[in-house]
């Protein structure tokens, strides 16, 4: 475990270094099922038509993964278009972006906008 | 005539003597005010008989919806079958309605082979014309482009796929209200839309009946779980003069219905799986039921319009 975290550690940090130039955007990108890769610490949950939690304070170059656990397929959609939107996440589909600048950054669902959350990035 | 309010209970204008009189201005039929303006449902039996006395003159269609193709999960693992079961009840009709309505979410995932198979399941019912409009389903990642390019080929279709037509005299106005909508917001229909709507409507007269068809309500059901349209009221507005409005609504799964002076909203079931009673869960969503309850809580609706009678006759009847 240690070492697990130890070597994600060094990952992050060799990847704030490297993504310097990447600070003033979040970039997003689909991701297939795949639990094993999946083990983010950064993870919302897509359930009963919610995003939980609904505020996630990350800090900056840290990725984040939704994951739409209901039997309705959801979206995840920048609302000020900060970062590059998902496609339609059916049962069990994922969806990562890394944390880009320091900001509060807030989205929702534009298959059911009434859902909603937020994300907090912070300086590492 | 003399009208005045005598019982106004819940002072809102109107009681039920008041009411009773203005329905029967209407022209609305024995069904409407048996039970105060909520229908009751009907075996497809009973609207099959009715439909084969209806005059050539007179209009019947119906209305389908939320066949979500593609939808495999416990609540309905078969959707395909639901659905070709819904369309074999329309070829039983001795006199099969004049077009049908589809109040979209014709798939789950908006994919093309979804849409290949509904459009294949369709083949095999014998009503041809199809009056379309897209449910949130059907325009997930494209904002609508290839459903458009389906399904509003024939039609002179305004902005995200808009459109109005007459039949018999009948005004039927098809809205869109599942694209750009807006963080915490519910269904809308947009400036653009409704712009176009109230010139649509201009130069109709007040006694032309209106039908409007679009798939989240435009009536505030549920709005805590987004069951509404944010502009639906000012929709309404342009039609407000008109002696009979219907609006056709799909998205719910259930059938629920509201009068509103001559307005009268009418949401249809789906033929895929049935969804909770507003509030009554966690969320809206696939609602499980036990196997023999399934047909039971799908259907599709007949709506009938007959000459000199202002008002339309909507009929729901489930699958079982």
């Amino acid at each position: 475990m240690t070492l697990t975290h130890w070597n994600k550690r060094t990952a992050l940090l060799c990847g704030i270094s490297f993504l310097n130039l990447a600070l003033f955007a979040i970039a997003g990108e689909m991701k297939d099922v795949d639990s094993a890769t999946a083990a983010t610490k950064n993870e919302i949950v897509i359930k009963d038509f919610h995003f939980s939690p609904e505020t996630l304070t990350v800090k900056s170059g840290e990725k984040i993964t939704w994951i739409n656990r209901d039997e309705e397929p959801h979206t995840v959609v920048s609302v000020e278009k900060q970062f590059k939107k998902s496609s339609a996440l059916d049962t069990d589909q994922e969806f990562t972006i890394t944390a880009g600048a320091p900001g509060t950054y807030t989205y929702f669902c534009s298959v059911h906008p009434k859902m909603t959350g937020t994300i907090v990035v912070e300086n590492p | 005539m003399s009208d005045y309010i005598s019982h106004d209970h819940e002072h809102d204008g109107i009681d039920r003597r008041g009411f009773l009189h203005c329905m029967a201005w209407a022209g609305t039929g024995l069904l409407w005010t048996i039970s105060g303006g909520v229908l009751a449902s009907k075996t497809l039996a009973q609207i099959a008989k009715a439909a084969e006395s209806l005059p050539a003159t007179d209009l019947s269609f119906l209305q389908i919806s939320d066949s979500h193709i593609g939808f495999s999960k416990e609540a309905n693992k078969d959707v395909t079958a639901t659905f070709k079961i819904a369309l074999d009840r329309i070829n039983a009709m001795p006199t099969p309605p004049s077009f049908l309505i589809h109040t979209g979410d014709l798939t789950q995932l908006s994919k093309p082979e979804e849409f290949d198979t509904f459009d294949e399941v369709l083949k095999s019912c014998r009503t041809k014309d199809v009056f379309y409009v897209p449910g949130e389903h059907d325009v997930l990642n494209d904002g609508g482009k290839f459903y458009r390019e389906r399904y509003l080929k024939s039609l002179e279709a305004k902005g995200s796929g808009w459109y109005s037509f007459n039949k018999n005299g009948v005004h039927f106005i098809g809205l869109v209200n599942v694209l750009d909508l807006q963080a915490g917001g519910l269904g809308q229909l947009g400036d653009d839309q409704l712009e176009w709507l109230e010139a649509d409507v201009k130069d109709l007269g007040t006694s032309t009946p209106i039908v409007v068809f679009a798939h989240i309500p435009l009536w505030a059901v549920y709005p805590q779980w987004g069951w509404g349209t944010s502009d639906s009221e000012r929709a309404l507005g342009y039609l407000k003069r008109f002696g009979s409005v219907t609006v056709l609504n799909g998205h719910i799964h259930q059938v629920l219905q509201k009068v509103e002076g001559n307005v009268s909203f009418h949401t249809a079931m789906s033929t895929a799986f049935p969804q909770p009673a507003p509030g009554t869960a966690a969320s809206p969503g696939p609602m499980n039921v036990p196997a023999e309850k399934l047909r039971s809580l799908l259907g599709l609706t007949s709506v009938k319009y007959l000459q000199g009678k202002s008002s339309l006759a909507v009929v729901d009847s489930n699958l079982s």
